[in-house]
C-alpha cells in the first residue's frame, strides 16, 4: 500500500503535506458533489459531451467508486450537435450504465412551442427545454459544467446557485456563500444549480484530463474539416443552415475549444492533434475559450448575465 | 513567451494560494488587480478589447480596469463592486483564486465571504492617508477570520515621493494595530500600482526597500501548513454502500479531511454517538493509501460496522473534540432581515444541520474601534457580534482559531432558507486587545 504518486509534493512546494493545485481542486469539486448527494432529493448532471461535462462525470464516478454515481444526466439537445458528440455521449452513458433524459430543442420548435430565430442560433433557445426538464422531472438540484473564468457574469455565480420556480438567477439576491459550507435550503418548486468546476480555469480542465488519461470527443483535436466564415466565427457547413448565399465552405485545418451548437460555436485554427499539443497550444493563446469560439456571447455585453438570468447556465 | 512545454511542466507542479483583496473605495485596489492579472496573463486580447471599447465610448481616456471584475449590470452601471468575483490566474510558481472583495463599510459580509477561503488577505492603504478606519476595518476582519498572512500594501508611493519615512510610519502604525488583533503574520510593501513599483516587479524608484514585490510574496508565501498540524477531524458526508456482487460487504464514509492527518491502523472516535473503531483502510479517489490528510477528499473504512452516518465525525480517539449543545462565537450576520434573541434557526456546522435557538446576543463589535455594544437585542445586516446559541443536538466543534473549517457554521433561517449568519466558534480575537487599541483616538484630542 503506497501513497499514490500524484499527491506527494513536488519540489518546490512549501510544507510536507502540501497538495498540487489539481488535487486540491479535485478534492473540491468531490466534496461538492458528495454534499449534494447527502442533502439534495432528485440531482441530475447536465451532460453535454463537451470537455467540462465530462471531467464533471469523472469527478462524479471517483466520489462515489467503487459505488455508481447516484445521479442521472441531463442533456438538452439544441439538434445542431455535432454527430461525434453525440456519439460519445451514448457511448459513455452506456459504458457507466447510466440514464440519460434529453430535452430536444428540435421537438419544441416542431410542436410551435418555440420559434426558430432569424439568426438561425439555438444556444439561448436552450433555456426553455431545460427549465421545462427541471420542472417536470422535479430535479432538485442540477450539476453544470460552468467555470467562473469562463465570463464576467459567471464570475459572479455561486458554486450552489439558489433558482426560483421560473429557474431565474438574481445575482443580486445571491446567499453569500462562506468556507466550504454550501447552503442548498430551498423551497418547494425551486432547485439549486451547482457548478464543481467554478474554481477551475481551461487550462486546469485540460491538464487533469491529460493527467487522468480521459477520452474526449474527436473535434477537440485538430482536423481538416469543411467550414465557412460567419461573424469573425469559422462554423460548421451542414444542413443546420449554413454557409449561406455569399459564405464560402472551405476545407481548413482546426478544432474546437468548447463544444455547443453548431449555429454558434467556432472552430479555431490549429495543428494540435495530442494533448500535450492542445496543452501548449492554451498555454499561449491570447483569447479565451468563449471569446474565441462563442458568437452568442458577442451579442451585448451582458449577454451572459441576461440569458443566465432567464435560467440559462 | 518561453518554452510552453517547460512552461506547463512547472505549472502542473504547483501549489494554489486563495487569497482576497480588501481596499477602500479608490485606493487603487481595481488598479492593483489589475496589473495582477494583466502581467500574468489572464487577461486576453479579447477581454481587453472589450474593456477598451466600454471605457472609450465612455469618453475615458484610458481602459479602466475595473470593468474587469465589476462583471455585473449594475455594477457596471454604477462604478461599484458590489459582490465578491473570483479571479483566476497562474505563473511558473503557482495558482492563484482571488476573492475581489468590494470595499464599502455596507457590504463587510462580502469580506467575510472573501476572507473565509482566503490564505492571505491584501489590504490596501492609499499612502497619502495612511492608515485609516477602514483599514482598521479591514485588519479586524481579516483577525476575526483568522487569514493566516496579511499583506499591507501601501499604495500610491509615487504620490509621496517614494519617501521611506511615509511607508515606515504606516507598516508601524498598522502591524502594531494587527499584531494586536492576532494577525500572525504581516508583510508590508511600498507599491505603485499604477507606476508598476513592486507589484510584479522590483522598483527602481525605492531602492531602500529590500523585501518581495506583491506577487514575489503570493508565490512564496506558504499554504495549508494551518490544516495538518491540527488534529484530525473527518466529517461523515455521505456512506457508500456498493452492495454489488464485486463489492457485497463495502462500507467506505466519504468525505473531506477538515484539518490534520488520518493514518491507517489509527484508533478513533465517533462523534457524537462516541463509539469507536479503528481505521481499516484509507480510499483516495480510486487509489488505496495509507495516509492522507487536509483537504483530501476521502473514503475511510472501519474495522467495526458501527452506526455512523451524515454529520457524524470521526476524529482521532486520542484527540477527539468535546461535543456540546451551548454554542458561544462571533458571528456576522450577512442577511437583510435581523436576528434577534430567541430566533428558531438552524446551525449547520461541518456536514450535520441541527435545530437552535439563539440565546443571547452579549455584545456587538464596533469595527471602527473595537469596542463591544452590550445588549444590542438583535444583529442587522453587516454587524458582529457575539452570541449564545443552544442547539438540539450535540455537535463536535472546534474552536476557531484552532480550525477554520470545524469552527466554523452557518445560521440559517428555517422559513425560506435564508443564510443569515456566519459563526465562529470561541474567542474572537487571537488576544484580548479590545481595551488598548481604543486609545487611539488622537480625533478627539483637542
Amino acid at each position: 500500500m503506497t501513497t499514490a504518486a500524484h499527491l506527494h509534493t513536488d519540489s518546490g512546494s512549501d510544507a510536507p503535506y502540501a497538495l498540487s493545485h489539481l488535487d486540491a481542486l479535485e478534492s473540491e469539486a468531490v466534496h461538492i458533489f458528495r454534499e449534494v448527494a447527502g442533502e439534495f432529493e432528485k440531482p441530475v448532471i447536465l451532460f453535454s459531451g463537451g470537455k467540462d461535462s465530462i471531467v464533471m462525470l469523472h469527478l462524479a464516478l471517483k466520489a462515489f467508486a467503487p459505488a455508481p454515481v447516484p445521479f442521472t444526466l441531463l442533456h438538452v439537445d439544441t439538434g445542431h450537435n455535432f454527430p461525434e458528440v453525440l456519439e460519445y455521449r451514448d457511448r459513455t452513458v452506456a459504458e457507466h450504465g447510466l440514464r440519460l433524459h434529453v430535452a430536444s430543442v428540435q421537438e419544441y420548435i416542431d410542436s410551435g412551442k418555440l420559434r426558430e430565430r432569424p439568426d438561425g442560433t439555438r444556444n439561448p433557445l436552450q433555456t426553455v427545454p431545460l427549465t421545462e426538464a427541471i420542472q417536470s422531472l422535479k430535479f432538485d438540484a442540477v450539476f453544470g459544467g460552468g467555470r467562473r473564468d469562463e465570463e464576467k457574469a459567471r464570475a459572479k455565480e455561486r458554486v450552489f446557485s439558489l433558482r426560483d420556480e421560473f429557474s431565474q438567477w438574481d445575482p443580486r439576491r445571491q446567499r453569500p456563500e462562506l468556507w466550504q459550507l454550501y447552503n442548498g435550503r430551498h423551497a418547494p418548486g425551486e432547485h439549486v444549480r451547482v457548478f464543481p468546476l467554478s474554481n477551475w480555469t481551461e487550462l486546469d480542465v485540460w491538464q487533469y484530463i491529460a493527467r487522468e488519461g480521459i477520452e474526449l470527443p474527436e473535434i477537440y483535436f485538430a482536423h481538416e474539416r469543411e467550414v465557412f466564415l460567419r461573424n469573425g466565427m469559422w462554423l460548421t457547413a451542414g444542413e443546420w443552415g449554413g454557409p449561406k448565399e455569399g459564405e464560402t465552405p472551405e476545407k481548413r485545418l482546426i478544432r474546437y475549444r468548447t463544444v455547443g451548437d453548431m449555429s454558434c460555436t467556432g472552430a479555431v485554427d490549429s495543428d494540435a492533434t495530442t494533448l500535450d499539443a492542445v496543452i501548449a497550444e492554451i498555454a499561449v493563446s491570447r483569447l479565451t475559450e468563449r471569446g474565441a469560439t462563442r458568437a452568442d456571447d458577442k451579442m451585448s455585453e451582458a449577454a451572459m448575465e441576461d440569458r443566465k438570468r432567464e435560467g440559462y447556465f | 513567451m518561453t518554452s510552453t512545454t517547460e512552461q506547463f511542466a512547472d505549472v502542473s507542479a504547483t501549489t494554489l494560494l486563495r487569497f482576497a483583496t480588501a481596499g477602500s473605495v479608490d485606493d487603487g485596489k481595481s488598479t492593483l488587480v489589475g496589473r495582477l492579472l494583466h502581467d500574468s496573463k489572464s487577461v486576453l486580447t479579447d477581454q481587453m478589447e472589450a474593456v477598451e471599447a466600454v471605457s472609450a465610448q465612455r469618453g475615458q481616456e484610458a481602459p479602466d480596469l475595473a470593468l474587469l471584475t465589476d462583471g455585473l449590470r449594475a455594477e457596471r452601471e454604477q462604478g461599484i463592486t458590489i459582490d465578491v468575483a473570483y479571479r483566476y490566474f497562474a505563473t511558473a510558481r503557482r495558482r492563484f483564486i482571488l476573492a475581489d472583495t468590494p470595499g464599502h463599510v455596507q457590504y463587510t459580509r462580502n469580506m467575510v465571504t472573501g476572507a473565509s477561503t482566503a490564505d492571505l488577505a491584501v489590504v490596501l492603504v492609499d499612502a497619502r492617508n495612511g492608515v485609516i478606519e477602514q483599514t482598521r476595518r479591514h485588519a479586524a476582519v481579516a483577525a476575526l477570520l483568522r487569514v493566516p498572512h496579511v499583506v499591507l500594501a501601501v499604495n500610491k508611493m509615487d504620490l509621496v515621493g517614494y519617501q521611506e519615512s511615509v511607508f515606515a510610519a504606516i507598516a508601524e502604525e498598522f502591524t502594531a494595530y494587527a499584531s494586536d488583533l492576532g494577525v500572525p503574520e504581516i508583510t508590508a510593501i511600498p507599491i505603485s500600482a499604477l507606476a508598476g513599483d513592486n507589484v510584479v516587479d522590483a522598483s527602481a524608484n525605492m531602492d531602500w526597500y529590500g523585501g518581495p514585490t506583491v506577487l514575489e510574496h503570493l508565490e512564496t508565501v506558504p499554504v495549508s501548513h494551518d490544516l495538518t498540524a491540527c488534529p484530525a477531524r473527518f466529517p461523515v458526508q455521505y456512506v457508500i454502500r456498493p452492495q454489488s456482487a464485486e463489492h457485497p460487504d463495502y462500507r467506505g464514509y466519504a468525505g473531506q479531511i477538515a484539518s490534520g492527518v488520518l493514518r491507517v491502523g489509527e484508533a478513533v472516535t465517533v462523534l457524537p454517538s462516541g463509539r469507536t473503531s479503528v481505521i481499516a483502510g484509507i480510499d483516495a479517489l480510486g487509489e488505496s493509501v495509507d495516509i492522507a490528510w487536509a483537504p483530501q477528499s476521502v473514503t475511510v473504512r472501519l474495522t467495526d460496522d458501527i452506526d455512523i452516518s451524515r454529520g457524524d465525525l470521526i476524529a482521532p480517539s486520542a484527540s477527539a473534540p468535546a461535543t456540546t449543545q451551548d454554542v458561544e462565537a462571533t458571528v456576522c450576520h450577512v442577511a437583510d432581515q435581523p436576528l434577534a434573541v430567541g430566533a428558531r434557526v438552524l446551525i449547520k456546522h461541518t456536514t450535520r444541520t441541527v435545530k437552535a435557538i439563539v440565546k443571547e446576543i452579549p455584545s456587538r463589535l464596533t469595527l471602527d474601534d473595537l469596542s463591544q455594544h452590550p445588549n444590542p437585542g438583535q444583529l442587522v445586516a453587516n454587524d458582529i457580534g457575539r452570541v449564545v446559541v443552544r442547539t438540539a443536538e450535540p455537535l463536535a466543534l472546534d474552536a476557531y482559531a484552532d480550525s477554520r473549517r470545524t469552527g466554523s457554521f452557518l445560521l440559517i433561517d428555517p422559513a425560506d432558507g435564508t443564510t443569515l449568519a456566519a459563526g465562529m466558534a470561541g474567542e474572537s480575537f487571537a488576544s484580548k486587545a479590545e481595551t488598548t487599541v481604543q486609545a487611539d483616538e488622537e480625533g478627539w484630542d483637542f
